[in-house]
């Protein structure tokens, strides 16, 4: 017994380690070749480009610690930056509120029939993929109609302000990620996820309440999902429509980069963290290198989600 | 009570059935130039690309597995006609087939050798195999001449599109190997459950590397009938969700994702059907937005139908 909790935790320090190892030697050598890697602007960038990712992968990784899996953010995305744009027109708490109200909602449909009725979390989060692109084009004239953002209101600050150069995003997904590791590691609730997704049914037997964590941790990934979209649309000053494809897979690639396993029962939010920063300087990097052209980022994505996965795999036998 | 769970076995097993019969006659009755033959024609021509992915998929399904790359596949296949279709058509062709065959036995090895969930080790493909294929096609839509390559998509044979008789050939075969052969049974029972499977002896490495490799073989030969039609290799969008169509179509066709069971037919009319609604709805004046939130609507219906129960 002792020996195998040993090396299940050396696994665990392992997974979480070599993400984060990974990380410390990418900068150090892109910061050693490219001189504009260091600079103070590029560090803004990274961390802005990156905040947006981690508001949606926060959620992703509640969901897949419970076992399950949320494609449908990435369409929640653009559909909260669409929202938001809408809204604002009304104001500020409408452009902010709008967004969460109604990916929340989507979210919690998505946990509702994924808790109640035993139907897999991959088919109900595919169908609320299809529909929220569906209500996205509904709502934009089939995709024809960018909302724009009064370049002078509070709502587009949110997104384009700073701090010291660093955006508002960036503190927002800080203090998000804190919460969330917080929540996950500290309370009833985050015990809850981790029994949920462990072992389901010794879980149920236990006294766990499963069907609520579930539909909690869906709700909260399309909540933050529609954030980050509405963070998104301040940024750039419109509800683009044609963001968010494929950024799912991101989110969850990152969680897995991060250490989290999809099978459930085990994860950080600081993977996820490291599993974000990861990403954005491979993508950064190759921007750097400029001759490469950006179709290079998904293969060394592709190939890194592969490495991470074979190395985890390995290091669990 | 058990009347209930009769009509509910029953709805389970017949419903893509009579839900296409029923679009069928409300067409017949409310649409125009619905009953044409053209019309049949282009809606087939439609239905086939997704048909033969869509059978690899259930096989895939059928083990307890899912394979997201087929839509990168796909694309693998587009990007790489170009570059052979000078030696000419067949060896352009049979190249597109060995990366399909490459791709999918690498799937297989991952999951069956390595241990790696079917989810993830495909999204790594989904994710890196569509880059790979813009990196191959310099990120370009290459449009083809080979008047040869583009008769595929154009062509008649014995009266049916090629494509359509290459998908329906397709569909008997893979009716053929999961009903009449072992490959088939041992295919079947690793879903049902792997371990008993194992334990039984059977070769549940060896068929899982085989059920990936024919799902990436058909998703190649798909990207290489969608290419010929389009008359152009365009990576950026060949198959683009197409995972999501086959997906939806294998589950519409009554082929649960928990494995152990794999309906052919039931595919084929799940494909008819999807093919049905988008058409009925296209042809309705409904927008696309509208189109996509009843497909949601539909796929969590049929998924509601066909869960198992516990």
């Amino acid at each position: 017994m002792m020996t195998t909790l040993t090396a299940a935790t050396r696994a665990k320090v392992l997974q979480r380690q070599g993400a984060a190892v990974a990380l410390v030697l990418m900068v150090a050598v892109s910061w050693l070749v490219f001189p504009r890697f260091g600079s103070l602007d590029n560090v803004r960038d990274l961390a802005l480009q990156g905040s947006f990712l981690a508001v949606i992968a926060l959620g992703m990784t509640f969901v897949i610690i419970t076992g399950g899996i949320d494609l449908s953010v990435g369409s929640l995305y653009a559909l909260g930056g669409v929202l938001a744009a809408w809204g604002s027109q009304h104001g500020f708490l409408v452009a902010l509120t709008l967004p969460l109200l109604v990916c929340g909602a989507i979210g919690l449909i998505n946990g509702l029939l994924i808790a109640r009725t035993n139907m897999a979390p991959f088919i109900v989060t595919l169908a609320s993929l299809l529909f929220a692109r569906g209500l996205l084009l509904a709502i934009t004239d089939e995709g024809a109609n960018t909302y724009q953002i009064a370049p002078d209101s509070a709502f587009v600050e949110l997104g384009r302000g700073t701090v010291a150069g660093f955006g508002y995003p960036i503190f927002i997904a800080v203090a998000l990620c804190v919460l969330g590791g917080a929540l996950l590691n500290r309370t009833g609730f985050g015990q809850n996820v981790f029994a949920t997704g462990g072992a389901e049914q010794s879980a149920i037997l236990m006294g766990v309440p499963v069907a609520r964590t579930k539909i909690t941790v869906y709700t909260m990934s399309g909540t933050l999902a529609g954030l980050a979209g509405a963070l998104t649309a301040a940024y750039l000053q419109s509800g683009v429509t044609v963001i968010g494809v494929g950024t799912e897979l991101d989110a969850i690639a990152v969680v897995v980069i991060g250490g989290t396993l999809l099978t459930g029962g085990m994860g950080t939010v600081l993977g996820t963290v490291i599993g974000v920063g990861l990403i954005k300087v491979i993508q950064n990097v190759i921007n750097q290198i400029g001759t490469l052209d950006s179709n290079y980022q998904s293969v060394v994505s592709g190939v890194f989600l592969l490495v991470v996965v074979v190395l985890q795999r390995i290091l669990r036998r | 009570m058990t009347l209930t769970a009769t009509r509910t076995r029953w709805l389970q097993d017949n419903g893509v059935y009579v839900a296409v019969v029923a679009l069928l006659l409300f067409n017949a009755l409310f649409t125009a130039n619905f009953l044409s033959v053209g019309n049949f024609r282009t809606q087939l021509i439609q239905a086939a690309p997704v048909l033969i992915v869509a059978l690899g998929m259930a096989l895939v399904i059928g083990t307890e597995g899912v394979d997201l790359s087929v839509g990168a596949v796909m694309a693998l296949a587009a990007a790489i006609i170009p570059l052979y279709l000078g030696a000419g058509p067949l060896p352009a062709i049979l190249m597109a087939l060995t990366v399909g065959l490459v791709a999918g036995a690498f799937n297989g090895f991952l999951i069956a050798k390595v241990g790696i969930q079917p989810i993830v080790a495909t999204l790594a493909l989904l994710v890196g195999g569509r880059g790979l294929a813009l990196v191959i096609a310099d990120g370009q839509l290459v449009q083809l001449h080979d008047p040869a390559f583009l008769a595929l998509g154009t062509d008649d044979l014995l009266g049916v599109p090629t494509s359509v008789l290459t998908a329906g050939l397709l569909a008997l075969t893979v009716a053929a190997l999961t009903n009449r052969t072992t490959f088939g049974r041992q295919l079947v029972a690793i879903g049902g459950n792997r371990r008993a499977a194992t334990l039984a002896g059977l070769p549940v490495n060896r068929v899982l590397v085989g059920v990936y490799t024919i799902c990436g073989v058909l998703a190649a030969v798909s990207g290489v009938l969608a290419t010929s039609r389009l008359a152009a290799s365009d990576p950026a969008d060949m198959g683009l969700l197409m995972e999501l169509s086959a997906i939806t179509a294998v589950v519409v066709g009554g082929t649960p994702l928990t494995g152990g069971k794999v309906r052919v037919l039931g595919t084929v009319m799940g494909v008819v059907l999807m093919q049905l609604v988008r058409a009925t709805l296209i042809k309705h004046n409904l927008p696309d937005s509208i189109a996509q939130m009843i497909q949601a609507a539909i796929i969590v219906a049929a998924v509601y139908v066909a869960r198992e129960r516990r």
